[in-house]
């Protein structure tokens, strides 16, 4: 019995401590979180632009005259039609070498090309969830603002865009939390994340186990802390609900 | 009629997991990374997707002589050493130095052949030779295959001392992509393979001085002594007969190992 303990305690130094290996690690995680959270920030935001777009085209353009605010719309739309199906129809690994190696193909900036990467892709997931939320909420909120003198934008953004963002919060947290895993495919490109670093360890150890154990417990120690964070932001928007 | 449709089901579905039937020579499986010419690398023959090289032909004819049908298998370099440990694969050969990390999961063969690490570098480059890597302040961005000895020996030497930064990459081809686009300052990785890339690159160059050289040798599991035997033997076999020599010679030229 104190054999094994003995030998997972040797595996342990020998992953971890000997050489400051805990070090890779801890660089990975850091970017990994940063990645994860500026690609989020970028998919939120452009992800919620298109959907207005594409939910305005959607109610709006069987309703509108011939004319120049119908041509734009429509553009608009075909425009975001196109991103989404191109970005949801790639795999994201794909994506990421292809913004790496061809868009820029010269940056040394690996970090900040995954980040645009990554929040590209984030995006056009985010757009049809919030679509799905914009779509939600009540027709009698728009007409209510309309009728109340608001411009068609002021009530997308201050009236509809708010609420249907309550209504999908679960939905946007779950992309938050795919997005963090995601990330892992980032070593393809050489950049030092969490999943590499445990590679690292692994190559110059050849002991896989810990390693990899240790780096799935990081993930799913990140993973609930964030679910437990988004959890309490729910609780505190539904009390406005009574 | 959904319940004889859901026994079919489940009848293939057990039939699927029946293991394939015995073979008449008893099988070799050899664990190699396939994007590291002329040791190993991808090529159609005869329409058929094969993995060729000097390994894979001295595998080939090391099987021949002890009697077993060889069967290649290509995985991720680091994953070849953890493979023979744990079985997977008989024996790894994959261009893999003798290191003594290494010598501590398994057993190696002996040596059947040499390999140098050389840096690649693009025309023009400040670096003209491996002491330049070192010098204080350059913090130079070398590009290297994931968890071979360029990496290992780079880590190690430069970026455990904060004199540079390494980048890996899943494989050579990557690293040297990255090194066309001006993404890393220089490549370390063998000198065969290093050749070859830079035969199909534009404006890139060897360095005279070599990083390091070393000895590729063949990963046996430590519980397998019975195979290190056998596999040594005969190495010695076919090189006193010409075999080995020969295969090196048709991927490697004397006149251009000469250099």
């Amino acid at each position: 019995m104190s054999e094994w303990f003995d030998s997972i305690r040797a595996q342990f130094i020998l992953n971890f401590i000997e050489k400051s290996r805990w070090r890779y690690l801890l660089t990975g995680l850091f970017n990994t979180l940063k990645i994860t959270f500026f690609a989020v920030l970028i998919g939120i935001a452009l992800g919620t632009v298109i959907a207005i777009v594409r939910s305005t085209a959607d109610r709006n353009l069987p309703l509108m005259r011939r004319g120049p605010g119908r041509s734009v719309l429509k553009c608009f739309d075909g425009v975001c039609r196109l991103y989404l199906t191109v970005v949801r129809g790639t795999p994201v690994v794909i994506q990421l070498m292809i913004f790496y190696y061809v868009i820029f193909a010269s940056s040394r900036s690996s970090v900040l090309i995954a980040i645009i990467s990554f929040g590209l892709n984030s995006a056009a997931y985010v757009a049809e969830v919030v679509r799905g939320g914009i779509m939600s909420v009540d027709i009698g909120q728009t007409e209510a603002g309309r009728s109340l003198g608001f411009t068609y934008v002021q009530t997308m953004w201050l009236i509809v865009v708010p609420q249907a963002l309550k209504n999908v919060l679960p939905a946007l947290a779950n992309e938050f939390i795919v997005l963090l895993k995601e990330t892992s495919v980032a070593g393809y490109v050489a950049i030092k994340d969490l999943t590499k670093g445990g590679d690292i360890i692994r190559g110059a150890t050849y002991s896989p186990f810990m390693p990899l154990i240790a780096v799935a417990l990081i993930y799913l120690i990140l993973v609930i802390f964030f679910s437990w964070l988004v959890g309490k932001l729910e609780r505190r928007l539904r009390s406005s609900d009574h | 009629m959904k319940k004889i449709f859901a026994l079919i089901l489940a009848v293939l579905f057990c039939l699927s997991g029946i293991a394939l039937a015995d073979d008449a020579k008893p099988e070799l499986h050899m664990g190699t990374n396939a994007n590291f010419p002329p040791y190993e690398y991808h090529e159609y023959v005869d329409d058929v997707d094969t993995i060729v090289g000097i390994d894979a032909e001295i595998a080939a004819a090391v099987c021949d002589y002890l009697g077993y049908e060889l069967v290649i298998d290509d995985m991720e370099f680091g994953a070849i050493i953890t493979a023979v440990q744990t079985g997977k694969i008989d024996f790894g050969m994959a261009g893999m130095t003798v290191t003594e990390e290494r010598l501590e999961s398994v057993n190696f063969s002996a040596t059947y052949a040499t390999g140098i690490q050389a840096i690649i570098v693009p025309e023009g480059s400040d670096i003209a030779s491996a002491d330049d890597l070192f010098v204080e302040g350059k913090n130079y961005i070398i590009g290297v295959q994931e968890s071979t000895t360029g990496d290992l020996y780079c880590t190690w030497d430069i970026e455990d001392e904060g004199l540079g930064t390494v980048d890996r990459y899943k494989n050579g081809a990557d690293a040297v992509q990255a090194l066309v686009t001006g993404k890393v300052d220089c490549v370390v990785i063998d000198n065969e393979p290093a050749k070859a890339f830079v035969a199909a690159n534009q404006g890139l160059v060897i360095l005279e001085t070599a990083y390091a050289v070393e000895d590729y040798a063949i990963a046996i599991s430590k519980d397998n002594e019975e195979l290190l035997e056998k596999i040594n033997g005969a190495l010695v076999a076919l090189t006193e007969d010409g075999t080995i020599p020969a295969i090196i010679e048709k991927y490697i030229p004397a006149e251009e190992a000469a250099e």
